[in-house]
């Protein structure tokens, strides 16, 4: 068990030590491509729903589609083959070639073609297969597999391309600049499309009622894969099939900027293959026979062959699970890749399993390769949902890693170390469940715990014996500071102080939510948050509510986040009644809240939560906004450094915090990075303690010469702390009285 | 503003030179355009091209042609995307395989948006002319360690737009 978190531990300094330093700049600069992008195009929301929608319309008809589209390409003139599996896709084309007796074969970039691995089969079959997107041509020439879904060799630095061409080719000059490369490439791969028999594609959509398809590149190598050689072959998943061309504007105005913040891609093709365009005979010194340039409509070229493989491998029973359904709709953009830290920490090889990456690559791995693949790596998903604003057509990636990861619990074996943490914890989960899940599951009743047993907990907690221990049986890194518990919590402290403001002077009434990590740990930003409230009238409750559930929901606890959903809903549900706001102060709680619960508890209670719930400094914002005064708030120090939490910005409450310390007379500088790295438990995880640190680093880069560094969630202080020396407050502790 | 501005504008942005002519003037502002050896595919504008462009050549004429000349049957404003039609007349290869292409874009075709492009394109589908690219610059990449223009694709992309007489006359 030790050992296994070891060689995780191991494999992943490797990869920050190697290719994360060449993926993550790449990345990083594509994802903030993408946030311009997206900011010039107006209607980028709307048409994130319209395409959404359509995809899920799609989905829901995908049988009558694969039937529609089979009619309309075999009227065209072409084949439709749907094939099982990948051993059957690929035999469909090996045999294809064999019946041309195709010697070579040129292909464009396809992950599905990765996914059904069908260059081995056609290099068992003799037949010379020739990647010609200049990105996979490299990692073809490595044997090497994609580090990335668009980008498939973003881990090669240019020296190491310069050297894998050099000594492959041997060229008379060695080549060294990106041009040099590129302009070889550009030849010896035109002359390779131009001697093939096949040309093979991918598709990014295909359009049912016309059979037509659609292919969008840069480089305009599958432009020419696909018209030159007389036989094309598509191969693509059949998820990608939409119904027809008027389906198809929210992904041309969407695909682009999601995947590179290009506002289009150079090319995007739009075939109704056969296609008309002449097949080209370079051997020939005949003039080309071109038909008439005017035609009304297309004449399809008598000599061209087309092929539509259409690949289920798993798919259709991902289109039958509820949890999973939502994986068909990517359209395999990349964005959840390049708004992740930790795939920008250590890039594909380590955040991906057999063919895909990123985030949406658990719920592709589980779908097509299965749930070992998929456990690979399905813990790095820390949950911080920044890809949810990325994804083009709105797939709640976190969720599908949490169904994935309590699936994996569930199939775990019974460890025979249960009982270290089970006398702590009875949970819903079945056992066997990993220890360190369990126990950062069950982080509610650690803490109870430690707080009635404070402050003999925290000294115990900091003997070098117990931590060794704690690393060895639970997979705690012992580098890790743990969290001091107090011993008078927030709600027993309001409890013997009682409410400040008498309810004929309130403007409103509140209850301060006490997650357990203010109420037993970062007590004192709960005793500001109520003291900051109340100094704005507002008359504020602090009852005893069980936690949100994000701790036990982050180790994949389904059943055990939703027993706390139930408790909290039942103990917020008179408050509410009561015309009560709920203010949360930690990020995570208030994303559960706004978010989870609508997967966790009946629709009319998640809705009457989430709209009563309100994040601290947003509620402040709100009661200044109201006629509130910032002169009863306290002065913050004159300039602020604030890091929001990841759950936060998804949530847009960023823009809040700055208001208010910007009212209170503040200047606030904010981090650009998408996460701090620790993201609740995963930095005390041995595994992955250096990947969480290394994530960090950026931020503490960013804020190392300030004076004054806020921030609002819990981990993120946590993570600061550690890494900037000294205590890191919450935003509402500067400007509470 | 009118689109073919906007267009015009968004074409700068991409590094994309272009022409403003007239259909009188098309086939001399073609013969400045190209680089020879140059080839085309006939024009769907009532105008020639120029002697200089081959429309009847080999395919390894095709492969050493310096310039490639083919109708673009529509511009969008927002992109600076010009749309060609995948025909038997051969624009496809033509478009794509010498260094330089020159797309010849009537200012009428020139719409305002990529949905209006797409509309567009879903009523081709349906009159039978089902294969089109919308081609957005030079074709790149950045595989190679640096930003490259000129891959599969053209290196130089230029655009010669056709107005009315009266609309250049007017300015
Ligand atoms: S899940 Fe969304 S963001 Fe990720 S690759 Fe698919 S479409 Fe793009």
């Amino acid at each position: 068990m030790s050992s296994e978190r070891k060689q995780k531990a191991a494999h992943i300094r490797h990869l920050l030590e190697t290719e994360g330093p060449l993926i993550g700049p790449k990345v990083s600069s594509k994802n903030r491509d993408r946030y311009a992008a997206a900011e010039r195009f107006e209607a980028w929301d709307g048409t994130r729903d319209e395409a959404r929608a359509i995809k899920e319309a799609a989905i829901a008809d995908l049988p009558e589609l694969i039937e529609q589209l089979r009619e309309s390409v075999e009227a065209n003139g072409g084949t439709v083959y749907v094939a099982d599996d990948a051993a059957d896709a690929n035999r469909y084309v090996t045999e294809l070639c064999e019946e041309q007796g195709a010697e070579t074969l040129v292909k464009s970039k396809s992950m599905t073609t990765e996914e059904l691995e069908l260059n081995d089969a056609l290099e068992a079959a003799d037949v010379d297969t020739y990647e010609t997107d200049l990105g996979e041509f490299v990692i073809q020439l490595a044997d090497e597999s994609p580090s990335h879904i668009v980008g498939p060799a973003l881990h090669k630095s240019r020296e190491e391309i310069a050297d894998l061409l050099n000594a492959t080719f041997e060229p008379d000059e060695p080549l060294e600049t990106a041009e040099e490369m590129t302009r070889f490439a550009r030849d010896y791969l035109g002359e390779r499309i131009r001697e093939a028999d096949v040309g093979v594609t991918g598709a990014n959509f295909v359009f049912a009622e016309s059979g037509s398809m659609a292919l969008v590149t840069n480089e305009g190598n599958a432009r020419k894969c696909a018209v030159t050689p007389d036989t094309h072959v598509a191969v693509t998943g059949i998820e990608k099939i939409l119904p027809s061309v008027d389906e198809f504007g929210p992904f041309v105005d969407l695909i682009s900027k999601a995947a590179t913040g290009q506002d289009i891609s150079r090319y995007v093709s739009l075939f109704t293959p056969p296609t008309a365009s002449p097949t080209l005979d370079f051997e020939s010194d005949e003039p080309i026979d071109f038909g008439d340039p005017t035609a009304e409509t297309d004449d399809p070229d008598g000599d061209r062959a087309f092929h539509l493989v259409l690949v289920d491998n798993g798919r259709t029973e991902m289109r039958e699970d509820d949890q999973l359904r939502e994986t068909l709709y990517c359209i395999r953009c990349g964005a959840c890749s390049n708004s992740c830290a930790n795939f920008q920490a250590v890039g594909g090889h380590g955040f991906g399993g057999e063919t895909y990456s990123g985030g949406i690559a658990t719920g592709w791995e589980a779908g097509v390769h299965g749930m070992e693949s998929a456990g690979e790596f399905n813990d790095l998903c820390t949950g911080c949902s920044r890809c949810v604003d990325a994804c083009p057509v709105k797939i709640d990636i976190p969720w599908i890693n949490t169904v994935v990861r309590d699936r994996l619990n569930r199939d775990a074996d019974p460890d025979t170390f249960d009982h270290l943490v089970d006398g702590l914890s009875p949970d819903e989960e079945p056992s066997g469940l990993a220890l360190d899940k369990r126990l950062f599951g069950n982080f509610e009743r650690l803490a109870k715990l430690g707080s009635a047993t404070a402050p003999v907990s925290n000294w115990l907690a900091d003997a070098g014996p117990v931590r060794a221990g704690m690393e060895r049986f639970l997979g705690v890194d012992r580098r890790r500071d743990l969290p001091r518990f107090r011993r008078e919590t927030l709600v027993d402290w309001f409890d013997d102080r009682g409410p400040r403001v008498s309810s004929d002077d309130a403007d409103r009434e509140a209850v301060l939510y006490p997650d357990a990590y203010t109420n037993y740990v970062l007590v004192d930003r709960g005793k500001a948050a109520v003291r900051a409230l109340e100094a704005l009238d507002v008359r504020v409750h602090v009852p005893r509510v069980r936690s949100s559930g994000r701790a036990p929901l982050s180790q994949g606890m389904i059943s055990t986040a939703e027993d706390h959903a139930h408790h909290v809903y039942a103990g917020l549900a008179e408050h509410i009644d009561a015309r009560r706001d709920v203010v949360v102060v930690e990020p995570s709680a208030l994303a559960m809240f706004e978010r989870e619960y609508e997967r966790l508890l009946a629709p009319k209670s998640a809705e009457r939560l989430a709209d009563a719930s309100y994040e601290v400094m947003e509620y402040v914002y709100g009661m200044l906004e109201n006629g509130g005064s910032p002169d009863a708030l306290a002065t913050p120090p004159e300039a602020v450094a604030y890091h929001s939490h990841c759950q936060g910005r998804t949530l847009d409450l960023e823009p809040y915090t700055v208001a208010v310390l910007e009212a209170c007379g503040a200047t606030v500088r904010t981090s650009d990075v998408e996460c701090c790295g620790m993201a609740g438990s995963f930095g005390y995880k041995e595994a992955y303690y250096e990947l969480s640190m290394d994530v960090g680093e950026e931020l503490a880069d960013q804020f190392a010469d300030e004076p004054v560094v806020a921030a609002s969630g819990t981990s993120c202080q946590e993570q600061l702390d550690a890494l900037l020396g000294g205590e890191v407050p919450h935003a509402v502790e500067l400007i509470a009285p | 503003m009118t689109v073919a501005d906007d267009f015009l504008d968004a074409l700068s942005a991409l590094d994309v030179s272009h022409d403003r002519t007239t259909l009188a003037d098309l086939e001399a502002t073609l013969a400045d355009a190209v680089d020879e050896p140059a080839v085309g595919v006939p024009l769907h504008v009532d105008a020639d091209l120029p002697d200089a462009v081959a429309t009847t050549f080999t395919p390894s004429e095709l492969q050493d042609a310096a310039t490639g000349v083919t109708p673009a049957r529509l511009g969008i404003a927002e992109y600076g995307s010009v749309l060609i039609r995948s025909s038997a007349g051969g624009d496809e290869p033509v478009s794509l395989s010498p260094e330089r292409h020159v797309a010849v874009l009537a200012a009428e075709d020139v719409v305002a948006t990529g949905r209006d492009a797409v509309d567009w394109l879903a009523d081709e589908v349906a009159a039978g002319r089902g294969s089109h690219v919308l081609a957005t610059g030079a074709s790149a990449t950045a595989d190679m360690g640096g930003l490259v223009e000129g891959v599969h694709g053209p290196n130089e992309v230029h655009v010669v737009l056709v107005e009315d007489d009266e609309e250049v006359g007017d300015e």
